[in-house]
């Protein structure tokens, strides 16, 4: 049944994406017979992704947390500050990555480059395509170009001046962020001993080999035409295609899929900033503050549908999923010296320190039990 | 590949002496380099002296992998839990929750959640973990089956706990006295049970 509405949906996006090329190319008026290739590339990528999207969609936990995000951030009271808070995450945390800088420069700045090359050769690349934009001379002037958008004519520019020089020569500012990304990323992985050890070729260097040589093929075919009079053109070309068209075939598999699920931190965000306004949930054991009621109740309902069962006889705490992290630690050590007593050790001194209840020292202090990691 | 396949990680926290060796050694890990992973707890200082070293227990079934929404957390072929997957946590904090052992951290600060991996980077060459390494009182030990046996004698080694009515198969160990030894440690019950340690045993040390 889970496939099935995988199936489905990834023909569902893959049709509309199809029916946005005819529409977008103008019944393919404008589309480019050269790329085809790129074409079904793109739309088995698309439904390889639909599909592993819904199936990943379709795991309790994130369900819960996909539908439990849309329903906070579209709840009328909350959606102008969720609309503005939107705008400055996707700011800080996807244009910035200031949370991947804060985890090392170098990763940060690796992972910056590769992420804004890619970003600006697939906005290049793919409405070009799929025939959305194309170019043609402005007519009595042909020294200018005019861009198309869905065939909607859009800015003219000179061809021979600064802006057509940015413009023509996109893609290979992109490959210059993405080379220089992918060796930042390299340099990382064959230095850090920490990668080192917990690195697999498929997962962390295949997706580095294939973006750089896109853009070396990419930029091969720039140096062919621009300084060579077009020498091995046609080889570089089907080279940089095989390139390309393996890429966007991996793209649901591999390490790349992570661009489709990494959104859902904006979700998160908004479920947590509201769980901190809304009822918190207190440990049953220490009556601290530990965490939103909202989240302890869905994780118990997300255990509950994967079969585990931390429900307890004691009807006070009701489930284990009550216990603050701080007091199941401290349980632990509790059960296992419960064992002990009576068994280890010999001669015994007993402390006659007049104990009436079970108050923890760090709360008669009014400071929290949970320690900064929780 | 898991180079140390014959040893295994052994917690007694009975012996822990609350010295820090390991939170500060668990820092120098590559894999999570200044960052410890280990929750050292005192127990209650007003009641007790008992303090408890925490460390990844590696279930079998780990309850912090399957709530998590991003499919973040991996268990290795050779029963490592790892730590979040860089590019896959959202930091929604689940696994710090679902865990009934208490483990993983979350460091908001990076946006993502890590924990205690055994020290892959050491394990899956065949050295120690840089706790066990460094633990002065045998509290974390990671060795031989017949290591440990003839160390403890008077302990063995429990891989079962349990919590209500769920239990949890781990890859550590914790000690229990080989003369009651439980099928498995009934955690969720010490919710009725206080600290003993008002009650202290001069040669604990006995079987060192």
């Amino acid at each position: 049944m889970e496939r099935a509405r995988a199936i489905l949906c990834g023909i569902a996006i893959t049709s509309a994406l199809a029916v946005l090329i005819v529409l977008g190319s103008r019944n393919l008026a404008h589309f480019d017979a050269a790329l085809v290739g790129y074409t079904f590339a793109t739309l088995f990528a698309t439904f390889g992704i639909a599909y592993r999207y819904a199936m990943w969609l379709q795991r309790p936990p994130t369900w819960r947390y996909w539908v439990r995000g849309w329903q906070l951030f579209l709840q009328p009271r909350h959606l102008g500050l969720n609309l503005i808070q939107l705008t400055r995450r996707v700011g800080v945390m996807f244009a910035l990555n200031a949370f991947i800088w804060r985890r090392s420069k170098l990763r940060g700045a690796a992972h910056w480059l590769l992420m804004w090359g890619c970003v600006l050769a697939a906005a290049i690349t793919f409405p070009l395509v799929f025939g959305w934009v194309h170019f043609a001379t402005v007519p009595g002037d042909l020294q200018s170009y005019r861009a198309f958008v869905f065939g909607f004519p859009t800015l003219a520019f000179p061809i021979h001046s600064w802006i057509g020089f940015i413009v023509f020569h996109g893609l290979v500012w992109a490959s210059f962020l993405v080379i220089a990304g992918v060796m930042l990323a390299m340099k990382r992985r064959m230095t850090d001993h920490g990668a080192a050890a917990l690195q697999q070729f498929g997962e962390d260097y295949l997706p580095l080999i294939a973006l750089f040589a896109i853009s070396v093929t990419g930029l091969m075919l720039t140096a062919s035409y621009t300084w060579m009079r077009g020498y091995g053109y046609d080889f570089i070309a089907i080279l940089h295609a095989v390139t390309v068209i393996l890429t966007l075939l991996w793209l649901p598999f591999g390490k790349f899929f992570h661009i489709f699920q990494r959104p859902a931190q904006l979700g998160v965000s908004f479920y947590k900033e509201i769980g901190a306004r809304s009822e918190r949930a207190i440990c049953r054991r220490c009556d601290e503050d530990f965490a939103s009621r909202m989240h302890v109740e869905d994780l118990i309902e997300v255990e509950q549908r994967l079969g585990y069962r931390y429900e307890l006889t004691d009807e006070t705490v009701e489930h284990y999923q009550w216990i603050c992290p701080r007091c199941r630690r401290t349980l632990l050590a509790i059960a296992q010296a419960n064992l002990w007593t009576g068994v280890r050790g010999g001669e015994q001194l007993t402390f006659d320190v007049a104990t009436t209840s079970p108050q923890l020292t760090m709360l008669s202090q009014k400071r929290s039990t949970l320690s900064h990691g929780d | 590949m898991f180079a140390s396949e014959n040893r295994e990680f052994f917690i007694d926290p009975g012996r822990c002496i609350g010295c820090q060796a390991c939170v500060h050694a668990c820092s120098e890990c590559d894999t999570h380099r200044g960052h410890s992973m280990i929750h050292l707890e005192y127990i209650d200082r007003e009641l007790t002296p008992q303090t408890v070293p925490v460390v990844c227990m590696h279930c079998d079934s780990p309850t912090c992998a399957e709530v998590c929404p991003a499919d973040a957390i991996k268990r290795t072929a050779d029963g490592v839990v790892q730590t979040a997957r860089k590019p896959r946590c959202i930091a929604c904090n689940n696994c710090v929750l679902a865990c009934p052992f208490g483990v993983p951290k979350m460091k908001t600060e990076f946006e993502l959640m890590m924990k205690c991996d055994m020290c892959y980077d050491r394990t899956s060459v065949g050295k120690k973990p840089m706790c066990a390494t460094v633990c002065p009182s045998g509290a974390l030990h990671f060795g031989t089956r017949s290591e440990i046996e003839s160390l403890r004698q008077t302990a063995t080694p429990v891989n079962q706990f349990q919590f209500g009515r769920q239990v949890i198969n781990t890859k550590v160990h914790m000690m229990a006295p080989k003369a009651r030894t439980p099928a498995y440690i009934d955690v969720a019950a010490a919710l009725e049970e206080y600290p003993t340690g008002q009650d202290m045993f001069l040669n604990i040390l006995t079987d060192f």
